[in-house]
């Protein structure tokens, strides 16, 4: 990437964007805390792709500023992220403190692996985290740029899904990995899968029409809101392999690409 | 304390059996004490393709139930004086297992072993989840058709659900993909999956491709695993496999099927 020298005396990159070899996300890797700088460093980015950065989600990685003992602020970074369009669904590399803001903000924290590529996806599966009810204590959470349903429970899950397994989230379900031929994913409410989705996704399993189902990679072999469903023969070709978004409307289950 | 090897597939015929021989064999050469375990209870099996079936008299049950000792049950390799068989016991079925004593016979192992290679049966039934239940590593067997391709899938579910270090919270089993009776041929020709669809689907990392060889059925045939033929791609494939679990760097061969120079000019074995 080009770096501009003057708002760089020290040569170093404000950031990078690097695609991940775990997930379909792309890793915003952030190597200064001074926000101005981060935000403009990022419009230009942007600038350069629009279509590729709108609402994409990201997991940030602060492991560089906090190597050279830079602390940053996870929820003001968080807001101005959501701010210029960014979806940060996951945290790198934070401190104690700065993970447990992200966990505060329902941002997913993962563990770094090293960043060689050929190293194996599955190697440290972490149990899924599911973050409790808000309780009465975390009432000092500071106010978010979007607000989030904070009393439903979340599960985020950075495994694969295999074949034979069956998730059940009683809130929104999101899911790093793959999810196999032959799974069976079902959420109360909202189903998130950033990566392929082969199996079966199963989203409002208690009537919840509003929940949606989202996917970078959409290869299901059903996929149902609310009890109406379809199985994969009848899904549009030409939405296999693309990411989308499911939903309901008027009892219909309508497909729509989100790329 | 030994490092314990399950061999699994899920799927039946893909070469559980004959990978559990190779690698087994492979591990000895290399100077480490191994013993290769049949779990395959009433369809014993691999005592054949080790060539050792003249000299079974107790079995794996019979140490489980203590009716004899690890020592008497153990048969010793004929070409590899570091490789010891506990072969199953062909009278009985998979009910004769129990967590309890394969983890006793395991332990016992343990102490004088350097690797434990488990030869899992087909299935997900007793027998398939005790042969992974104390894994450290797996090594999955899968052929390139989606069939298998799925089971293999459904065995990387239980391993990290179903196994000693999924129950206790320790770090999860280290997973290998083994392709096996791989055809680069009909690969070309789309009737096999291609490495690439196979690694989509797992998302694992690839320790070997095995090609399909005649010498895999003379080596069983004969009761001398496959890697002793150095000869054969089969072999060398199992041996690279061997190497790469044990850390040396080596390039992945036969995916394509391109013969060498001197293989085409005479016609080498495949």
């Amino acid at each position: 990437m080009s770096i501009d020298p003057q708002r760089t005396p020290n040569t170093l990159p404000i950031l990078e964007f690097k695609s991940s070899s775990t997930l379909f996300v792309p890793i915003l890797i952030l190597y200064s805390n001074d926000l101005h700088n981060v935000e403009q460093s990022l419009y230009e980015k942007i600038n350069q792709a629009p279509d590729f950065f709108r609402n994409s989600p990201l997991v940030f990685d602060v492991q560089e500023l906090n190597k050279r003992a830079q602390d940053l602020d996870i929820t003001v970074l968080a807001s101005l992220l959501r701010r210029i369009g960014l979806f940060p669904i996951g945290i790198r590399g934070g401190s104690e403190q700065q993970n447990k803001q992200a966990e505060e903000l329902f941002i997913a924290i993962d563990a770094i692996r090293s960043s060689d590529s050929s190293s194996v996806p599955a190697e440290t599966p972490k149990p899924a985290v599911i973050i409790p009810d808000a309780s009465p204590t975390s009432a000092a959470v500071k106010p978010t740029a979007i607000p989030l349903p904070a009393a439903i429970p979340t599960t985020i899950i950075s495994h694969p899904i295999r074949s034979g397994q069956r998730i059940y989230a009683k809130g929104d379900l999101i899911i790093l990995s793959q999810v196999s031929a032959g799974a069976e994913i079902m959420a109360e409410g909202n189903i998130h899968v950033y990566n392929t989705l082969r199996g079966r996704a199963l989203a409002g399993v208690q009537g919840n029409k509003d929940a949606r189902i989202f996917c970078f990679d959409l290869q299901a072999e059903l996929i149902s809101i609310a009890g109406d469903y379809k199985t994969s023969e009848d899904l549009d070709k030409s939405l296999r392999k693309k990411p989308v978004q499911i939903y309901l409307q008027d009892r219909a289950l309508i497909i729509k690409d989100i790329a | 304390m030994a490092r314990i090897i399950v061999v699994t597939s899920g799927k039946g015929g893909v070469g559980k059996t004959t990978t559990s021989a190779a690698i087994a064999m492979g591990l000895a050469k290399k100077g480490h004490k191994t013993a290769v375990i049949d779990f395959d209870v009433g369809l014993r099996n691999l005592d054949l393709i080790m060539g050792c079936e003249r000299r079974v008299v107790y079995d794996f049950i019979n140490v489980i139930n203590g009716e004899a000792s690890l020592n008497q049950a153990l048969i010793r390799d004929k070409n590899c004086n570091l490789l010891y068989i506990l072969p199953a016991s062909q009278t009985r079925d998979k009910d004769a297992l129990s967590q309890e004593g394969v983890g006793r016979v395991l332990e016992e192992l343990s102490k004088d072993f350097e690797y434990i290679v488990c030869d899992s049966p087909a299935g997900i039934e007793k027998g398939a989840n005790l042969a992974l239940y104390y894994a450290d590593d797996a090594f999955i067997v899968t052929n390139p058709e989606i069939s298998s391709v799925r089971d293999s899938d459904r065995m990387l579910g239980i391993l990290s659900s179903k196994s000693r270090r999924a129950e206790v919270n320790e770090d999860p089993i280290k997973e290998y993909l083994l392709v096996t009776r791989y055809d680069s041929s009909r690969v070309k020709s789309g009737e096999m999956l291609s490495l690439e669809d196979i690694q989509e689907i797992l998302s694992l990392e690839l320790l070997g491709i095995i090609p399909e060889s005649k010498s895999v059925l003379t080596a069983s045939n004969q009761g001398t695993p496959v890697i002793l033929d150095e000869k054969s791609e089969a072999g060398q494939a199992y041996a690279d496999v061997v190497a790469r679990y044990l850390g040396e760097k080596k390039p992945h061969r036969f995916i394509d099927g391109k013969k060498g120079f001197l293989r085409k000019f005479f016609g080498g074995r495949s």
